[in-house]
Parts: structure tokens; C-alpha cells; sequence
């Protein structure tokens, strides 16, 4: 049950497309910085597989130049190892 | 609405993403936030200081279940408007470390055995009574810090100093800001700075003097950097020792030996006289001429003593004076190209353009630390740029009350909360408002910080309380003061949030309430007082440091001086303790004011805060009629020193070739007990390293993360090497910060000081270095 938080960098000229794009995807919740040309996203998927279909969603979306991860939380695997990601 | 678990990550997720952006985009701002929030379960805001450095950010702690669970800037606050650092956006983790300390704990046969609080209490107090007695007043001593809330420092010199008449009464303040008093008071006869933050929003060049702003005071430094964006005539120069992120962001980085900015402070001074830049109708209005004591020795030994002895002197013995600092001579001596001096001076002598300097522990931590400060006065005062929007010399604090309870409380043991303890009439005051007997009061300062240590090893102080500080990690010269604290007829008590070094050398160990644990008032740099309620109950018996203080000044017999009731004593204190600032130069703002508002400055008075001291024009307590009035001094004059260059205590040599340097990082304050218990933080920058130029690395063979051994004529210590990180030192130059436990750098520095402030140098010693 991952949780992640990003920065996500527009295309030029493509901030308000970017936000209404990840607005509409499932899992994700999106908010545009009201001085910069940047979107914060957050997004909270209830396993690996959605998580992993997710991201190339995220990867295919076209007013989308980049993602910086801000954290990375994963829920315990099969082998009872946390797995999280914060940077 | 109850938070659970994945929504506290969530909210976690979400800071995080607010740090990184405002890391990366200085000023960046998100309006729909509170939406975002309230999904995430957070149901209430209260407003309160960020509880790490000196900036004083406005924060709103997102609270549900009785749990702080986010942070965000407040917007309201004037101090950083909505913006936070990554400590600040991480700041309520910190509550929540796994080995909080929730139970007192007592030494018996040499294990620490838990027991009820007041049972730890009982013992504080028969301890300290029993020493008193048989060891005299002056065998007991309390240590707090810039940490300290105001009602903390303000009850603990009122038992120490008022009713147990020992002026042992010492903060780790002493180790970070004594030298900006100390050079204040000689410049100014007043102390803290004359501008505030909005000088940033006026100044057009900003000359931080080794001041690594972009970590330690990133709130501030993002608004230089957005104002040099928004405006198309600011600069940003950086002039130290190190090449830093401040470095990097400035547009122009001038390297200098280190200790020689007295130097290149005096050199920018006679190009000042020499090109005729002199702002003679202020020079000759307000500013008046002095010297003194030189040659002035270290303080490396025990009982060292200096009194200053200061001479009046004219203009022209100032200027003859400074014959001795061409820029081409201080070039030498410096390192600093005669040109890139003669750029600095024309920086400040341009009357077109206002100039800004910030600094902070880089002179402050030096052994001529309160010449080096009336040096930056010298400039500004020559020039008369000085307390009006943009002209300012800024002495910046490292922590979140080093002002509001150090310097204003007078938690030093030469001070009370009006003054000092060798003045009658400031004795006089603190015992009417006390309730003691004005003879209870001594009206002979004893131990600074250093002295008092160095007294703990002696045996001459046989117990020390120590509060919301961690000298067992910061003490330069560690490894005497930490024997000296294990010694067998030593007793020392230590409040404290978590387990560090220090509660490892304790007798006993009191769990202490945590920043929103409790009510308070920290004061920032800019002479802002900020209250915070109680946002959440402290766990477990942790108790305020006040209310500590309180129990234990009952059980010795004072109840008439700490009558307080628990349900309003932090009201109670703040108006007793603002009448000892009751008139137009000090007046402090009443707790209702400070309840309502996110920070309020001092002077206050009439309802309105003072932006810029000693100008007529913002400052009530101007009276001489004139343009401008330093108050401070009798003749209403600030003072322009003459002031040499005089060495480190301890230089490199043929044997200890290298610099020690050492500071902090971004991601922690202090000595990491707090910040090394947040998870983002921690994972960030999760160890401590010697940094070293790549040139000296590839000289001794190391690579980056390989062993180094670090020998000075105190200790060693072996650490990994950093070459090619976020900062690099000049060469023949190490830097080590010193956040983390795991690696007491302390052991190797040199505790030497200022013989005026009694602040250790921390940032010059020699070293030498070897490949493990």
C-alpha cells in the first residue's frame, strides 16, 4: 500500500494541463503551487501492481516533462521487510 | 475526526513534499493546502514558533487526536509568511522519537533505576540543599540554554540568583551569542540588533560574514534570493572561510584565512577614510572613538581573568590606526586580494546603495569575537548606514530563544533580567520584584560557561542541574569536562526529552515537556517575542522545565517566590517578568497582546512594535531631538573601536598542519538529539563526516568515505572523509559538523575564548590528519 509524494514539473506552458490531467487519475491527489510552474502530487495506491500501473500512467501523461520524489512509504512485504523511500 | 495510521503518513508524505518544493523554489506557495490537509484528517491548527534555530518561523501544527501530526509556515507570521525550512515542515516528528523520556530516573549502585518524578524531585532538592551547606553557595550551579522558554530562564535566575544567592546561573547561549553581546553593549551600551527581517526587503547588497546562511537561516536566505529575483538591484556576497551553498547561490564568493576578517574589516575601514566615503555629518552626530585593551590572551587556562581598560581617542588616532591595514598589506595576511577588499569597501562606502550584513557564529565563535562584531559596527557607522530600512549589521541567533531568555532574561552569571548583578540599583529592582532580601542578591559575577566546567572538574561547583542542553557533546576540549562530570563526588541532574550524552554522566534524569508539550515564549533574532500554548499533553511524567524548577524551589522553602498555580503560571511569570523591562527601550508587549499575534517586537509600546531602534522615526525611545539617537551610551553616541588583528589561539603548524572547522548542516540542529530522531532528517544526512578539499584528499590518498583520523593536541577521532560534498574548505582547511553523537568531534577542539564574551572559538584549531 504505497504512498508517495512528488514535484511534478510541467511542459512549458503546460501547468494547468498537468494539474487537470493527474486531478482526474485515480489514486492521486494533485495541487498546483500558485507562484511557480510546479504540482504537487501525492498519490495512494492500495498495492504494488496498482502502484506499478500507476507510475507508467504517470509516465505516458503528455504535459509531463518530470517527477522528483519528495518520500516513498511501502507497507511491509511478503517477507515481513518495511520497505519506505524518503528523500 | 481520528487520524490513522496511513493518514499520519500521508500528512508525512505531504510536508515532505512541501519541504523539497521550498527547498528548490525559495518563496514557492501553495493556496489550496488547507483542502489537501482537511482530507488527510488533520482537524485543528494552533499557532506557535518553529522550535529549532533563531529565525523564529511562524508555524501552525496540525493536531488531531490529541497528536500533532503537520506543520505548515503561518502565513500571518511576519518572520518567514507561510514559508518553512525542512527542519520546521519535520518538526513535530521530533515529538514522537521512540525513546522519549517519559520517567524520572535515578542512579542507585551505579545503574539508572526509573522512579516516580516526585520521588526525583525530593532527591533534586535535598541534594542541592546538602551541597549548599556544606559546600557553600557557590558549589551549586544551574545550566540552561537559547532552548529555554522565557518563564524557564525566568524562574530558574529568580531561585538561583534571588533565593539561593549563587550567581552560578550559565546557558549554552554563552557558547554561541556572547560575543554579538558582548560587541553590542560596547558599541551600542545596549544589546540585539537595531534592524529587523524587513531590511531584507530594503537592503541591495547583503554581505553575509561567514555566515552559511543557505543552511542555517534558509528562511531568511530564501528571501534574499527571492528579493534578488524580484528586484534587479540586489547582491548577494559571501565572504568565508568555506565554500558553501551560501557560496554557491552569491554572486560573488571572497575567501579569507581564517581570523583574519579583523583584518579585512579594518583594511575596508581606510579605503572607507582613504576614497572619502566617511558620512561625516553622522560620523560627527553620533559616533564617538575608542581603544583597548590588545594582546589579550586566550583564556586556555584555568581562573584566566581580564578587565578591559578602554581610552577615549579622535578621529585622526583612528585613521592613523588603520595605516596598518592597506588592503595590500591585509592581502598577506588574508588571502583576500587587495581588489576584491577595495570592492567590499566600495560596496559599503556607495552612498547610492543600501548594505545589509549578516553573521552569526563565525564571529561569533572566534577569540576576538567581540572585536570582530565592533568591527562590522565600525564599518557601518563610518558609512552611517545604520538603523534605517536596508542598512543594517545583523548578528543573527542560532537558537529559537538565545535572545528571548539569554540575553533579555539575563540567564549569564554576570546578569539579571534589568541589567547587572554589579549594579545596586539593578540589585535593587530584581529584589523588590522577586521578594527577596536585596542582600541575597551577590553582587559578584562568578563562572562563564567554560569557567564553570572547568569549576565542575576542580570540585570547586559539586552539583550542576542542567536543562534543555547537551554539553557533553558541545563543550570544546570534551573529554576534561566529561571526566570531570564523572567525578565521584559530582551530582548532576539533567531535564532533558531524550537520552543523549549528557543524561548518560546524570545522577539523575528528569523527562522534561517538549516545545508544544507545554505553554511558553521563545524570542527570535529580531527582538520578536512568540508564544505558544499547550498544543498536546507532554507523555508519560514529563513535566515543564518551569513547573520543575517550581517543585523543587517549593521543597527548598520558597513558596511565597513560586506561588504560581498550575492552571496560569506562564501568565503569571510574563508580567512579573516584564516589569523589570517597564519603559520605552525595553517595554515588552502584556501576554494577552502575545497570545493573539504570531510574535511581537520589542520595544512595544503604546500598542505599536519597533521596527528600527535608535532612529527617531520608528523608535519611541529617541529623545535627543536628532536624526538619530544610540541611547545606549551616555553621550548618546555608538562607539567606533580601534581594534587590531591578533591570531588564533592555536594556528596550523609544521606538526598540526590543518584547520579544524566545525558547524552545522541543513537537515540538523544542534547535537542531532532531536533531529536525528526524525526519519526524513536522519535518513538525509544520516552520519557525520570530515570534509576535506579534494586537492588535501588526493594528497593524503583518501577517497571520498574512506577513514581519516583527525589528531589535534586534545584528542582524536577517526570519521569518514567527504570530498566534493555540498561544502568544500579551502585548502589546509577540514570542517566536521557536529550534530552527531556517534562522533564527538568536541574532543579535539581547543577551549579557548574570548576574554571579553567568554564565547569559545569553535571554529579555528590545529589539526592533523592520517589515512586509516
Amino acid at each position: 500500500m504505497p504512498i508517495f509524494s512528488y514535484l511534478a514539473i510541467p511542459r512549458k506552458g503546460a501547468r494547468e494541463a498537468l494539474y487537470t490531467e493527474l486531478s482526474t487519475l485515480q489514486y492521486c491527489q494533485a495541487m498546483p503551487a500558485e507562484n511557480q510552474d510546479i504540482v504537487m502530487l501525492i498519490t495512494d495506491t492500495p498495492d504494488a501492481d496498482t502502484e506499478k500501473r500507476l507510475q507508467q500512467r504517470l509516465k505516458e501523461l503528455p504535459s509531463l516533462q518530470s517527477l522528483s520524489m519528495a518520500f516513498g512509504y511501502g507497507e511491509k512485504n511478503d517477507k515481513g521487510e518495511q520497505t519506505d523511500h524518503e528523500t | 475526526m481520528k487520524l490513522d495510521r496511513r493518514q499520519f503518513i500521508k500528512q508525512a508524505a505531504i510536508s515532505s513534499a512541501f519541504a523539497t518544493a521550498g527547498a528548490l523554489f525559495p518563496g514557492v506557495s501553495f493556496g489550496e493546502w488547507n483542502s489537501l490537509a482537511n482530507n488527510s484528517g488533520v482537524i485543528s491548527w494552533q499557532k506557535t514558533p518553529c522550535r529549532f534555530c533563531g529565525t523564529g518561523c511562524g508555524v501552525l501544527v496540525g493536531v488531531t487526536d490529541g497528536r500533532a501530526v503537520a506543520v505548515k509556515g503561518d502565513p500571518s507570521c511576519s518572520v518567514n509568511k507561510g514559508l518553512c525550512c525542512m527542519k520546521g515542515y519535520h518538526s513535530v516528528q521530533a515529538l514522537y522519537g521512540e525513546d522519549r523520556l517519559t520517567t524520572a530516573k535515578v542512579r542507585k549502585n551505579g545503574k539508572m533505576v526509573e522512579v516516580p518524578i516526585k520521588e526525583a524531585l525530593d532527591l533534586v532538592a535535598s541534594k542541592l540543599q546538602e551541597t549548599r551547606e556544606k559546600q557553600g553557595k557557590d558549589a551549586i550551579a544551574m545550566y540552561g540554554s537559547g532552548q529555554w522558554t522565557i518563564p524557564d530562564g525566568y524562574v530558574a535566575s529568580k531561585l538561583f540568583k534571588g533565593c539561593l544567592s549563587t550567581n552560578n546561573v550559565e546557558a549554552n547561549a554563552r557558547l554561541c551569542m556572547s560575543s554579538a553581546v558582548t560587541g553590542f553593549i560596547s558599541s551600542f551600551g545596549i544589546d540585539e540588533p537595531m534592524g529587523c527581517y524587513e531590511d531584507i526587503d530594503h537592503a541591495n547588497v547583503f554581505i553575509t560574514w561567514g555566515n552559511n546562511m543557505a543552511e542555517m537561516h534558509p528562511v531568511l536566505f530564501s528571501r534574499m534570493l527571492a528579493n534578488r529575483k524580484q528586484r534587479t538591484n540586489v547582491k548577494i556576497i559571501d565572504f568565508a572561510t568555506r565554500h558553501t551553498r551560501t557560496s554557491l547561490a552569491a554572486d560573488r564568493s571572497i575567501l579569507f584565512h581564517p581570523q583574519t576578517d579583523l583584518a579585512v574589516a579594518n583594511a575596508i575601514c581606510y579605503e572607507i577614510i582613504n576614497n572619502g566615503w566617511v558620512n561625516w555629518n553622522f560620523v560627527n552626530e553620533h559616533v564617538s572613538f575608542k581603544k583597548g585593551k590588545t594582546n589579550i590572551g586566550y583564556g586556555t587556562e584555568d581562573h584566566f581573568s581580564f578587565t578591559e581598560k578602554e581610552e577615549s581617542i579622535n578621529f585622526d588616532a583612528f585613521k592613523e590606526f588603520l595605516e596598518d591595514y592597506t588592503p595590500e598589506k591585509v592581502e598577506k595576511v588574508s588571502g583576500v586580494p587587495a581588489k576584491d577588499i577595495k570592492y567590499l569597501a566600495a560596496l559599503y562606502g556607495d552612498p547610492e546603495i543600501k548594505v545589509t550584513s549578516f553573521w552569526c557564529m563565525g564571529m561569533n565563535q572566534h577569540t576576538r569575537g567581540t572585536w570582530i562584531n565592533n568591527l562590522v559596527y565600525n564599518i557601518h557607522l563610518l558609512v552611517g548606514k545604520i538603523s534605517t530600512p536596508g542598512n543594517s549589521p545583523f548578528s543573527l541567533t542560532g537558537q529559537p530563544s538565545a535572545c528571548g531568555t539569554v540575553r533579555e532574561v539575563g540567564t549569564l552569571t554576570h546578569r539579571l533580567p534589568h541589567g547587572v548583578v554589579m549594579n545596586d540599583k539593578h540589585r535593587q529592582m530584581a529584589a523588590e520584584i522577586w521578594d527577596v532580601p536585596v542582600t541575597n542578591i551577590d553582587p559578584k559575577p562568578t563562572d562563564h560557561t567554560v569557567a564553570m566546567f572547568r569549576s565542575l572538574d576542580r570540585g570547586d561547583i559539586k552539583f550542576m542541574w542542567i536543562q534543555v542542553t547537551n554539553p557533553m557533546v558541545t563543550m570544546p576540549n570534551l573529554k576534561r569536562y566529561r571526566d570531570g562530570a564523572l567525578k565521584d563526588d559530582r551530582f548532576l541532574v539533567v531535564s532533558d526529552v531524550y537520552p543523549t550524552p549528557t543524561t548518560d554522566v546524570a545522577d539523575v534524569i528528569l523527562p522534561a515537556a517538549m516545545w508544544i508539550e507545554q505553554e511558553g515564549m521563545y524570542g527570535n533574532s529580531e527582538r520578536r517575542t512568540q508564544h505558544f500554548e499547550q498544543i498536546v499533553d507532554p507523555p508519560g511524567e514529563a513535566m515543564s522545565d518551569t513547573w520543575q524548577i517550581i517543585e523543587v524551589a517549593r521543597r527548598l522553602g520558597f513558596e511565597k517566590q513560586f506561588s504560581w498555580s498550575k492552571d496560569n503560571y506562564i501568565e503569571k511569570i510574563w508580567e512579573e517578568y516584564r516589569r523589570f523591562h517597564a519603559g520605552p527601550k525595553h517595554e515588552m508587549a502584556p501576554y494577552k497582546v502575545l497570545q493573539k499575534r504570531s510574535g511581537v517586537q520589542w520595544p512595544f509600546v503604546n500598542g505599536k512594535e519597533t521596527r528600527w531602534r535608535f532612529n527617531p522615526k520608528y523608535d519611541p525611545a529617541c529623545t535627543n531631538g536628532k536624526d538619530f539617537d544610540f541611547y545606549g551610551k551616555k553621550d548618546h553616541r555608538a562607539c567606533i573601536w580601534a581594534r587590531p588583528y591578533e591570531p588564533a589561539a592555536e594556528s596550523p603548524d609544521k606538526e598540526y598542519n590543518f584547520w579544524l572547522n566545525t558547524g552545522r548542516v541543513i537537515e540538523h540542529w544542534h547535537t542531532g538529539s532531536m533531529t536525528r530522531r526524525v526519519p526524513v532528517l536522519h535518513n538525509a544526512v544520516p552520519s557525520a563526516y570530515v570534509e576535506l578539499h579534494p586537492e588535501d584528499a588526493a594528497e593524503l590518498g583518501v577517497l571520498d568515505g574512506e577513514k581519516v583520523k583527525i589528531i589535534s593536541r586534545r584528542g582524536e577521532i577517526i570519521m569518514p572523509a567527504q570530498v566534493k560534498g555540498r561544502g568544500v574548505p579551502a585548502r589546509g582547511m577540514v570542517f566536521v559538523p557536529f550534530f552527531d553523537e556517534s562522533y564527538l568531534i568536541n574532543e579535539v577542539t581547543l577551549d579557548a575564548y574570548c576574554p571579553i564574551s567568554k564565547q569559545p572559538d569553535y571554529k579555528k584549531c590545529a589539526v592533523k590528519l592520517e589515512k586509516v
